[in-house]
């Protein structure tokens, strides 16, 4: 398993440009798959608009303490791009004023930007009706200033949506590296401790499943039927829902399906499950991905493929939701993970 | 012309058999698709029984399509060989059972 981002490996993958000469060439560019805009066309949904604006994710830095095979981010240890505060400070003049009811930060591990705290601190006076923390779990073991992070998300009132891509030890370290599974059941039983996930209560706790390989998930109630199961009677442990989230071709998943030779068959596979209901809730319809340093994405996916909004206002200093929500979103061959089966996006299904 | 018989790429075109018989191609993959329903057995044990008889049936497509689907089931790989040696098992029990025929044989023509 690799303990650096393709960035700091120099890998040709790292460049955004050469992502997007993959997903638009080889087996589309000879006409085997259809483009995604053709797929769009047909239902009359090319170009893709905006619906009402409800999500607002902000990526406070690409750094994290894990090196996962299939981040989309290629995020990791090596990586420096940290938002700022005066960044934070901008994004904040939009908390307060955005029509969104969905704060959602993100990272890397968004706690080690070092100022997260003070960030979570402001974002949540805002009184957005839900400010998710995306947390990764073994940050919370990872050092001792982090060891409190369960009762700094509960005073703030924080949706802790976090990652675990399987109920047994070995599926998880594959994906995530050696460890990362029992530091993510301890950090899951203190989240627990503090109330965290219980059955009727509001402090929400949701997992994120993601698929270690090159297949897509299976259906979002059965894995969280089976990881409930598993994770209560195995360790004890509560959560409430579990989202079921398709791998998108991009950064270091990609340059696994290539170097596994599993590219091809992976396109295969998520063309074969486009379901054309999935497009009318794909979450670029009502979100605004912000990056670490202020400038403004379709998604969270458009954002690590340098894809700008397709607006004049392309930047947090300068946010107006009116005039970003009329706008074409910027697509390509990666949206078919967003659009395969019962749909995916950072809060799971979408049909 | 592929210089081996079975080609990984030929189970994406495996719809295609339809092109040549509409309606009894259809009625399969209804059928099929039908089968492996939730119903008095779930899904997933279904996925388990497919992926021990494709090794009974010896049928490499079977293999990587319900491997695949047993992954994106969350099946363990533990689960996925216990499945694969019932199969074996009932196969090599199918063989060793026509022992008796032999014995009885062999004592019919014994004096």
């Amino acid at each position: 398993m690799a303990t650096k981002s393709l960035k700091a490996r120099q890998k040709d993958l790292a460049k955004t440009n050469k992502q997007l000469e993959i997903l638009n060439g080889g087996i589309f560019a000879e006409g085997e798959l259809p483009y995604f805009k053709d797929k769009l066309a047909n239902i009359g949904n090319f170009p893709l608009r905006p619906k009402k604006m409800e999500i607002l994710q902000i990526n406070v830095g690409y750094m994290c303490n894990q090196v996962c095979e299939h981040c989309h981010v290629d995020a990791g240890p090596d990586r420096k791009e940290i938002m700022t505060r005066e960044t934070m400070e901008q994004c904040l003049d939009v908390i307060r004023n955005t029509g969104a009811h969905t704060l959602d930060l993100t990272g890397g591990a968004p706690e080690m930007n070092p100022n997260f705290r003070w960030f979570v601190e402001e974002a949540a006076k805002a009184g957005i009706q839900d400010f998710i923390v995306r947390s990764n779990l073994t940050i919370i073991r990872a050092n001792k200033k982090y060891y409190d992070l369960p009762k700094f998300f509960k005073k703030h009132n924080v949706h802790v949506v976090s990652s675990m891509p399987h109920y047994t030890r070995g599926k998880t370290d594959k994906q995530r590296g050696d460890g990362v599974f029992d530091k993510s059941i301890r950090a899951l039983q203190e989240l627990n401790a503090v109330g965290y996930g219980m059955p009727g209560q509001d402090l929400r706790l949701d997992l994120v499943y993601n698929p270690s390989g090159a297949y897509l998930p299976g259906d979002q109630a059965a894995l969280e039927k089976d990881f409930k199961k598993a994770l209560d009677e195995d360790f004890g442990i509560q959560f409430h829902n579990l989202f079921a989230i398709t791998n998108l071709p991009i950064s270091r998943f990609l340059d696994y399906l290539i170097a596994s030779e599993n590219y091809e068959d992976y396109m295969y596979a998520l063309v074969e499950a486009y379901n054309s209901e999935a497009v009318e809730n794909v979450m670029c319809t009502n979100t605004i991905s912000v990056s670490w340093d202020g400038w403004l994405y379709d998604c969270d996916f458009n954002q690590m493929l340098g894809l700008k909004v397709a607006s004049k206002i392309k930047h947090i200093k300068d946010y107006n939701e009116d005039i970003l929500n009329d706008r074409n979103i910027i697509i390509s061959q990666h949206c078919y993970g967003c659009t395969a089966g019962a749909g995916s996006s950072c809060q799971g299904t979408v049909i | 012309m592929a210089n081996t018989y079975y080609d990984a790429a030929d189970l994406r075109k495996f719809g295609k058999i339809t092109e040549w018989s509409e309606e009894l191609g259809n009625k399969f993959f209804e059928y099929y698709g039908k089968v492996f329903e939730e119903g008095a057995l779930s899904a997933r044990e279904k996925s388990l029984i497919a992926l021990a008889v494709a090794h009974v049936v010896k049928c490499p497509y079977c293999i990587d399509a319900y491997t695949k689907d047993g992954l994106q089931r969350g099946i363990t790989k533990e689960e996925m060989m216990e499945a694969v040696h019932a199969g074996a098992a009932i196969e090599s029990g199918a063989t060793l059972v026509h022992g008796v025929q032999m014995m009885n044989k062999y004592n019919k023509l014994s004096m």
